[in-house]
């Protein structure tokens, strides 16, 4: 007889949990990587300061990102924003960012949603990462105008993502778990010809 | 590509939105006492200038929301 699955033996994959041989063959100049979980929990609220707290910056405004090592905040919309976290798990933040919402600001209005199961995480670093975001992404990836605390929902080949900045020549792609096989492809494509 | 500049996101190329149509199109006040003729009259019949037109556009791979945009439908060009 087989042994009952326990729920400890249950753990969270992600989308590209069976790619990394495949990255491992790219050179240092494109290296890609997929990232372990990252809770995802989506916030709409007109009162912003209520969250401060929680990500230890002012959220961002357009076209930007914010946050420590412990929890980002991407904006998505004009009342919208994306809130990541490595380390906390998705209940966690989830409860973290209403307890934030409720204590900081009696009367804001806050809605959260956990969405960690939609989007996955690949980086994308080395000295050729923005040649190869530029073959299939219209918006200026230039230092000058996307640098560190940049972020972007727009279109990376015929995937929907949300492109963050992290340094030069460093950044992080959210992706749809379902278009994460489809990017990880086109991404392999496109840093072909700088193997 | 021609860019749409996106009120919330600034100018984002043209494949990231959707067209919506003319802009303004009031819903009927009392839609019960619409004849048949009136009610497709409002579903279906929209304007159709040559030059500035106002309609409705969605940040579809961004922001995800609608704004309002004029256009001239001769020349393609945004204005703002």
């Amino acid at each position: 007889m087989e042994s009952p699955v326990s729920t400890e033996t249950l753990r969270p994959t992600g989308a590209l949990d069976g790619w990394a041989g495949r990255f491992a063959e790219l050179p240092d100049s494109v290296a890609l990587l997929a990232e372990p979980f990252h809770a995802m929990v989506d916030v709409r609220t007109a009162d912003p300061a209520a969250l401060e707290g929680l990500v230890g910056a002012p959220l961002p405004g357009p076209n930007a990102w914010t946050g420590g090592e412990r929890v980002t905040a991407i904006r998505l919309g004009p009342d919208e924003w994306l809130l990541t976290s490595p380390f906390l798990a998705p209940p966690e933040l989830e409860a973290a960012a209403r307890a934030a919402g409720a204590a900081a600001l009696p009367g804001a209005r806050v809605a959260v949603a956990d969405v960690s199961a939609q989007r996955t995480t690949v980086r994308l670093r080395g000295a050729h990462a923005r040649d190869v975001l530029e073959t299939g992404c219209a918006i200026d990836l230039h230092p000058r105008s996307f640098g560190a605390g940049s972020a972007a929902v727009t279109l990376l080949g015929q995937a929907g993502v949300v492109l963050l900045g992290l340094g030069p020549s460093d950044y992080r792609v959210l992706v749809r778990s379902s278009f994460a096989a489809y990017l990880a492809e086109w991404l392999l494509d496109a840093a072909r010809e700088f193997r | 590509m021609q860019l749409i500049r996106c009120p919330w996101c600034g100018p984002r190329e043209e494949v990231e939105f959707h067209y919506g149509g003319q802009a303004g199109v009031a819903y009927p006040a009392d839609p019960a006492a619409l004849s048949d003729e009136d009610w497709a009259r409002y579903v279906f019949v929209r304007d159709n200038p040559k030059g500035r037109f106002e309609e409705r556009w969605s940040h579809a791979a961004g922001c995800r929301r609608w704004f309002t945009a004029v256009r001239d439908t001769a020349t393609y060009r945004f204005e703002r």
